[in-house]
Parts: structure tokens; C-alpha cells; sequence
């Protein structure tokens, strides 16, 4: 006979105020996605939908009617009767300082349109606070032929150390090391990477908004003039290594695979690969191969 | 968990430090040697990655031992433990008392903060300076080094220093009043002489501290003498609702800081439907200026044991942790001293005082991090993980330690449980005003004759307090008083007369805090010491959220600046800066430390009118 299957307990619908209008989002969501659901654009930038959020940058902090302090919209979850403020006086100022604080000590010049736009949109300007404030400015690593790390680049959204932990490749090959101003990305005893228990899957690179990490492929290019991401298209196709069925996007200029990504809302990788399907495509352009 | 290691073995003595904690390996999968049965049998699974949570206990056995933590020994606890290592490096690297260079046995930390700068702690600095070059670097011998320290909880007796000698009998021992001479000595290899205890004096109308300085703070007979383990029979008669209906009806707000009820915060987590609940007395003392916890911790060990037992058996908890900064040795001892009598008179155990429940406490040792006293930071920190705070809500009550429902009470607030079960609420609630009831501990230091633990009911007015203390030094007079330690806000003349109740100091947006009242005369460098708590600060920021990570050292950026630039309006500009990094700060960070950092520096600036702020 056959048995029943538990599904889980039927979620409730709650409602909520947001800027005023009054939204029903399911018991459970959290005020980032009731946001979206909304169209209310809203920075995030330790965020992402494959990893679990950790709400460090507080850069989508919202007013909560009642809370003496603001909340991460990320990471907090609706509840009914919740008046929410996404664009108040006082979350626009810490926004702001957010945005200000971290381009003041972090070179964030590879960051997306997305990031400049909200710059612009919050009147970020970080040179306020003065030529002499510290930054995180450091010598890049290159220790391995796959790919370079440029801390100085690194906002320390914890996203490389969530994909290389338990959200995605249980490597556990990076940490959060130090303190305060001082807190950094390391493997241990910041041993260069081919030490480490690093497997090369890339999903640290997948996920870092920042560009601090990058593929060697990517670096040399921009380096040596040449990375245009105008001449660049991108090619989806199944990885051909095996039964898995991850997708790929072959991002290819001048005839050459550059770097390969997946979708974050791939079924199958959730945007993370392994090694193989990340970096092992040079075989596809092999000379010998076509000769 | 395959743990790759690829640093060298650790030395005999370092694995002796790590099994002399865990006991010796039992096979391959837990980085003993490999023996046959290692080939078929894997021993790597949930049992061995469930004792993550003692990688602070193997850490300070290390540093202990071999007075650094080595990359070898690191590794070594790592294979022992199932912790990858670059996460363990992470954990070890976060705490300021664990070394990761390699460093003399012997260590001086001399404190300069805020008291101790007021008693000569710079002068005395400087002359460690000049005597034995800087901070953090091995003299010529090369077999001491001293170092600058955050508050080490003396500030009765500034200025102060801890020493700790690493080696197979490794030892701590403080100096206080600390003096070149006395510190040279030390630095030259001759071990400092016993300290005298010295505790607040005990006085006819103490409640909280009646048994410091009375009771052998040794001897569970000496306490029970004295009325000891009274209020756990009466609290056994109750039954838990009775307990907790009694602790409500007193009143009792929490002496931590956040001064939250502690009726309600128990009956929470009585009514927590997860299993099983924790009791976590949190004495992580650190905020500059307070060393109530410390003197309680040293003279009544066996009364916050009787209180977390019966806080914990209220609300249905069989496992308690006290939390002791690592810069408390004797309290450690105490406290220590005072379990295992417990213990050994059936008050903790599997029949606790013959009522069939059980509890028992397991001290854990915090390694040199302010944010541990933060209740989140100090669940991560007793799991084996970086202090850093997490988000609420969950709140405790609900999610707490290894993500249970978790009881946090400050060492002050079970003390004030026992007056309550031993004199009944009503009586209890007499004392103090209606929404601060009972008496509350403050830690006086800085200018004042006698500086020390001074109790008082609630309502007590700040000049008072001052004036129990002896009053300034003859001639001189008050510039301010730093209400609260480094999170909380300096208060002037004018503001003496306010009552210290929670809702008083509130009214003229002050904060009784953790209890520290820093008194400062005309002599005081305020400049200085303004710069001393953004160092702090910065210093103690767990680096997890933007707003404190890096508006800690903007703020302390702009301070500099505003006090050493003598065009008015280019001043101006930075304490704008800084009152905008200030409310991001308060309003977009993670835990209380960002969200007060920048409170005392702002009423300073207000308050005091320095650098011309008005």
C-alpha cells in the first residue's frame, strides 16, 4: 500500500506594510524577497539566492516600525503586521555610509554597474573621509595557474568562504581570519593555496562581487589590455565530463573560452561546478585536437 | 571530515599540551597513529565533529604550554578534533591572548586603559619602552615580552598588569598597583610575590556582597554557614513556576548592561518547546572600568554557583557554562574550586540536593575578545568558533547555544536571585525605585580617593556615590565621569544629582551600563582618553559588519584629526563625518558594540565642549 508523502506544513500567508502599500508574502520569506516582489530596488551585496544569508554588509538595512534599530532586509523574515521603510531618511544615511565606508577602504572599481549605480543613487562619495584613510590595499596573490586573489579588492562579504564551506563544495580550504579592520580571507596560516585543501572548483570566483577573485585566464587578460566583455559572448551547453549534467556558460572572445560560469537558478548547480567543467575546457581549443 | 595538514608535526610537547586535554588518540581518525583496523573502520562522523566545541579548551592547553599556538600544534588539534584548518586558524587568529608567532614564555600585559591611564599607565609604559623596547617584542634576553592590554578588570588598584609564564607548570599571577620596579623585576625573570586579595569592604547594609571578605570564598562548608544553599532549598519548596513567579514579581532587571527583566526572560525559556535548554552565566567582564563580576567571582564563588542552579532548574536546563574572561585567573580558580565542592555535596550533579533533577556547570575560558561578552558572540565563542555576534531575532530564549534555547544571566543578576528566594520578593522589591528595584553594584575608579565596588539601592544619586567613594582628591575638582565604561557616556557636574536607576540615566541619555563609573578631576587628559576608547574600539570590532569594521576606524581617523586641527572649519567637516559615521554605526550594526561605539566620544564632544564642539 502505498504511503503518504510528507510535504511540509502549508505555509501562511501573512501581510505586510511596505513603503505604505500592503503586500501578502508567504509566513517564511524575508523582507528582501517581499522587496522584489515589489520592484523596490534594493542593494545587497553579501546577498546571494544559492547561499545562506549572513547579513554582514548591511547594505539592505530597512526601518521595521518598533525596532530600535534597523534590520538586515536579507535575512529577516516577514511577519504579519510588519511596517516596513526601504527609503526612509535614516535607512537612506546608513546606506549611504555603508556604500561610502566600504569604497574608502576597498578598491571596488571591478564591482558591477549595479554597485556604481547605487553609489550614485545613495551620493556615496568616499573620498570624504580624507586622503589618509586606511584601507585593505595589498600586493595581489598569484600562487597557481587557475586563479588570482587580489585582497585588496575584498569587501569580506564571507560569500568565497559559504561557497567553498556548507552552502556549496564542503572544502572548508578558506576562512575568516583576524579581527576588526584586520579580518580577512586566509587559508591557514595564509599557506599559498596549492597547501591548502583547495580543489580549484572556483565557486569562491563564481560568487565574489568584487572581482577579488578572479580566473588567471580572466587576470592576464585584463593585465595585458585586452579583456573586453563587449566582444564577449556567451554559449550555454551540458558539461561533457560526467553524468551530473551541469550547465555551463562558455563566455568566449576572440574565439576562445575565457571563463565559464553556470546560472545561480540552474537546477542541477545552483551555480557552483567543480574543477573540471570550471577550468578543464582548454582541450576545446587545443591545436593538436583540430589538427 | 578529511583533514588535510600539511605544516610540520607538532612537538612532543605540544601533543602532550593537546592529549593531556583530550586524552590520548584512539585511532588514525581521531590524528593518532594508523593502526590495522584504521584501513576498514572509519571513526570521522558526527562524534568526532560534535567535539568542535573544544577547540578553545585545546587552544589555551597550547598556548599554555608552549606559550604560542604553532602552525604544528594548530594542525595537530585540527586532526584531533575534525576541524579543518584554515576554519581553526580563523577561530585561533580572532582571539588576542592566542599567539600564532612564536613568542617568549614569559608575558607581561600591562593594562592602559582608561583607569589605569589615570592612575600612570602611559608613564609606566614609556619607561617599559625605554627599558625593554617595545611592545610585543622579546627583550634581550629573549625570555620575556610585555604588552599593551585592554582592561584587565583592576581598576581598584591601577595601574595593573598580568603575567603569565607558559611551561609544564604554567602560572598567572597579577600586579596591581604595577610599578616600573615591580614590572622590571618580573621582565628580569624573578616571579612576582603572592598577591593580597583585596575585596570590597564588607558593610552592614550589603546585600549583594554580604558574603565577600566574610565567607572563605574556599570552603562550601564556610557557605553554608553562612546561609548557603538556603535559597535553593526554598527554591526546591517553590517548584519552577513558583521560582520564576517570584523572580518576576521582584522585579529584577538584568545587571549586564541591557537591563532586560529577568522574570521573563527565565519563563521563556522555561516555555521553550526545544530540548534541551542551556544556562550560560556569562562573566565576560570586560568593558573598561567594571570588575563587579571579578570581585563576586573571587569573593562569593559558591553564590553564583547556588544561583546559576537554581536559574537553571527553573527553566529546565541540565547543562550550564560559566563564561570567565581569560584575564580573571583567581576567579577562574574560585569558581573552579567552588563546582567541584558542589560537586562533591551533591549540589551539582544527577540528584541536585536530593530533588532528582540535574545540572551541572563546565567552565569555559575566554581567550582575550571584549565582543565575547556579547551573548551571541559568547555562544559562538564556547562552540569553538570565532566570536562573532549573530543576528536576532532568533533570540536566545529560542535559538541559542548549539542552537537551543539558552538562559544568559550576568554573574550580578543571579547574585540578586538568591537575596530574592531568601527574603521574598516583596521585600526584595522595597528596595530602589518602582521600575529599578534592589541594590546594583557600581565599580568606582579613575580620580576618586577610594576607588572599589561600592553597593547601593537603586536611586542612589551619582554625587553620592562619588562622595561614598571618598570624593576627589583634595583641591581638585570634577571635569567628568564616564558613566557606563567605553560603551557608555560621560556626564558632567551638572548631572550629579541624577538618580542611578535605569530609567534616570536614560532620562538624561546615559546608560548605568555594566555599572563602571570613571571618575576624571581637572588633572585628567580627556583628549587622551577619548583616543584610548577609539582604540578600543577599534580594536575589539569583530570585523563581521561593515558600519562597526570600518566605521570604528573612520571614527577613530576623525577624532585624530578633529584634535590636533586648528582650522575651525575643516574641524567642523570631521565632527560632521564623525556624527555621520556615529548614527550609521548605532543604527546599522550587527550587535551593541557597533551600536555604542561612538556613543562616549560623542557626549564627550557635546558634554565636554572639546575641540570647541558646542
Amino acid at each position: 500500500m502505498a504511503s503518504g508523502v510528507f510535504v511540509g506544513l502549508p505555509r501562511r500567508m501573512v501581510t505586510v506594510t511596505i513603503d505604505g502599500v500592503d503586500v501578502q508574502a508567504t509566513e517564511g520569506t524575508t523582507i528582501l524577497e517581499a522587496c522584489r516582489g515589489l520592484s523596490i530596488d534594493t542593494p545587497t551585496l553579501c546577498q546571494l539566492e544559492n547561499l545562506t544569508p549572513v547579513n554582514v554588509c548591511r547594505a539592505c538595512v530597512v526601518e521595521v516600525e518598533g525596532s530600535r534599530v534597523l534590520v538586515p532586509a536579507c535575512s529577516r523574515k516577514v511577519e504579519a503586521g510588519m511596517k516596513v521603510l526601504t527609503d526612509s531618511e535614516r535607512v537612506r544615511h546608513s546606506r549611504r555610509m555603508v556604500l561610502e565606508m566600504l569604497a574608502s577602504s576597498v578598491d571596488m572599481s571591478l564591482c558591477g554597474p549595479q554597485v556604481r549605480g547605487w553609489m550614485t543613487q545613495y551620493g556615496a562619495q568616499p573620498q570624504r573621509f580624507g586622503p589618509g584613510a586606511a584601507t585593505v590595499a595589498q600586493p595581489v596573490k598569484i600562487d597557481n595557474d587557475l586563479y588570482v586573489r587580489d585582497y585588496s579588492r575584498c569587501i569580506l562579504c564571507y560569500k568565497c568562504v559559504e561557497a567553498c564551506g556548507v552552502d556549496a563544495q564542503n572544502t572548508f580550504a578558506i576562512g575568516v581570519a583576524g579581527r576588526g579592520f584586520d579580518a580577512h580571507i586566509a587559508t591557514e596560516f595564509t599557506v599559498a593555496l596549492p597547501e591548502s585543501a583547495c580543489v580549484y572548483c572556483g565557486n569562491c570566483i563564481g560568487v565574489c562581487p568584487t572581482g577579488a577573485l578572479m580566473f588567471k585566464s580572466e587576470y592576464d587578460m585584463r593585465q595585458a589590455g585586452t579583456w573586453d566583455e563587449s566582444q564577449q559572448t556567451v554559449t550555454e551547453t551540458v558539461c561533457p565530463y560526467c553524468g551530473v549534467g551541469c550547465m555551463l556558460e562558455l563566455h568566449v572572445q576572440d574565439n576562445s573560452i575565457v571563463k565559464v560560469t553556470s546560472p545561480l537558478d540552474h537546477s542541477v548547480t545552483a551555480g557552483h561546478l567543480c574543477v573540471k567543467g570550471r577550468f578543464g575546457f582548454e582541450f576545446v581549443q587545443s591545436r593538436k585536437r583540430s589538427e | 571530515m578529511d583533514i588535510r595538514t600539511t605544516g610540520g608535526p607538532p612537538s612532543a610537547e605540544e601533543i602532550a599540551a593537546v592529549d593531556g586535554f583530550l586524552g590520548a588518540p584512539e585511532s588514525l581518525w581521531e590524528g593518532g597513529a594508523r593502526v590495522e583496523a584504521d584501513d576498514h573502520l572509519a571513526y570521522g562522523g558526527l562524534a568526532t565533529r560534535s567535539r568542535r566545541h573544544l577547540l578553545l579548551p585545546v587552544l589555551h592547553a597550547v598556548q599554555d604550554r608552549a606559550g604560542w599556538v604553532s602552525r604544528g600544534a594548530l594542525e595537530y588539534a585540527c586532526r584531533r578534533l575534525s576541524i579543518p584548518p584554515a576554519d581553526a586558524y580563523g577561530v585561533a587568529s580572532f582571539y588576542a591572548r592566542f599567539a600564532l608567532d612564536e613568542r617568549p614564555p614569559l608575558a607581561v600585559h600591562v593594562c592602559d586603559d582608561i583607569a589605569c591611564k589615570c592612575a600612570g599607565a602611559d608613564a609606566l609604559c614609556d619607561a617599559l619602552e625605554k627599558g625593554f623596547g617595545p611592545a610585543g617584542v622579546p627583550g634581550a634576553s629573549g625570555s620575556a615580552a610585555w604588552y599593551r592590554s585592554p582592561c584587565l578588570g583592576l581598576c581598584d588598584r591601577a595601574p595593573a598588569a598580568l603575567i603569565e609564564r607558559a611551561g609544564k607548570h604554567h602560572a598567572e599571577a597579577r600586579v596591581a598597583p604595577a610599578g616600573y620596579m615591580s614590572l622590571s623585576a618580573i621582565l628580569g625573570g624573578r616571579w612576582p610575590d603572592s598577591e593580597t586579595s583585596m575585596h570590597a569592604q564588607p558593610r552592614k547594609e550589603s546585600r549583594l556582597l554580604r558574603r565577600v571578605g566574610v565567607v572563605d570564598p574556599t570552603s562550601i562548608d564556610s557557605y553554608v554557614q553562612a546561609g548557603g544553599y538556603a535559597a535553593l532549598r526554598r527554591a526546591l519548596e517553590l517548584g519552577p513556576d513558583g521560582v520564576i513567579r517570584e523572580v518576576t514579581d521582584a522585579k529584577l532587571l538584568g545587571r549586564g548592561g541591557a537591563a532586560f527583566p529577568t522574570g521573563r526572560k527565565w519563563d521563556a525559556v522555561a516555555k521553550a518547546p526545544a530540548r534541551p535548554h542551556f544556562m550560560v552565566c556569562n562573566a565576560d567582564e570586560s568593558e573598561p572600568g567594571t570588575f563587579k563580576d571579578r570581585v563576586l567571582m573571587e569573593g562569593d564563588p559558591f553564590g553564583i554557583v547556588e544561583g546559576m542552579t537554581i536559574a537553571a532548574l527553573a527553566t529546565g536546563c541540565e547543562q550550564g557554562y560559566l563564561y570567565v574572561r581569560g584575564e580573571y585567573p583567581q576567579a577562574r580558580g574560585r569558581i573552579e574550586n567552588a563546582i567541584a565542592q558542589a560537586r562533591a555535596h551533591g549540589f551539582l550533579g544527577a540528584d541536585v540536593a536530593g530533588s532528582g533533577l540535574s545540572f551541572d556547570i563546565e567552565v569555559r575560558r575566554g581567550a582575550g575578545a571584549y565582543i565575547c561578552g556579547e551573548e551571541t558572540a559568547l555562544f559562538n565563542s564556547i562552540e569553538g568558533k570565532r566570536g562573532e555576534p549573530r543576528n536576532k531575532p532568533p533570540f536566545p530564549v529560542a535559538v541559542g547555544l548549539f542552537g537551543k534555547p539558552t538562559l544568559v544571566n550576568n554573574v550580578e543578576t543571579l547574585v540578586n536571585v538568591l537575596e530574592i528566594l531568601n527574603h521574598g520578593s516583596a521585600e526584595y522589591a522595597k528596595t530602589g525605585t518602582a521600575e529599578s528595584a534592589g541594590t546594583r553594584l557600581f565599580c568606582l575608579s579613575g580620580h576618586v580617593r577610594a576607588p572599589g565596588i561600592y553597593e547601593v539601592p537603586m536611586g542612589t544619586t551619582l554625587r553620592a556615590l562619588i562622595e561614598m567613594a571618598g570624593g576627589l582628591r583634595e583641591g581638585r575638582s570634577l571635569r567628568a565621569v564616564l558613566l557606563g565604561g567605553a560603551a557608555g557616556s560621560f556626564v558632567t557636574e551638572s548631572q550629579l544629582d541624577v538618580p542611578l536607576t535605569f530609567e534616570g540615566t536614560r532620562a538624561i541619555g546615559a546608560t548605568l551600563g555594566s555599572g563602571a563609573v570613571i571618575v576624571f578631576d581637572d588633572t585628567a587628559d580627556l583628549e587622551q582618553v577619548l583616543l584610548r576608547i577609539a582604540r578600543f574600539f577599534r580594536d575589539e570590532s569583530c570585523g563581521q559588519c561593515v558600519p562597526c569594521r570600518v566605521g570604528t576606524v573612520r571614527q577613530e581617523e576623525a577624532l585624530k584629526r578633529i584634535l590636533s586641527e586648528r582650522n575651525q572649519s575643516l574641524r567642523e567637516t570631521d565632527i560632521a563625518l564623525l556624527s555621520d559615521i556615529a548614527r550609521a554605526m548605532r543604527d546599522a550594526s550587527i550587535c551593541g558594540l557597533g551600536q555604542t561605539a561612538a556613543s562616549a566620544i560623542g557626549s564627550a564632544l557635546i558634554q565636554l565642549k572639546i575641540a570647541g564642539v558646542n
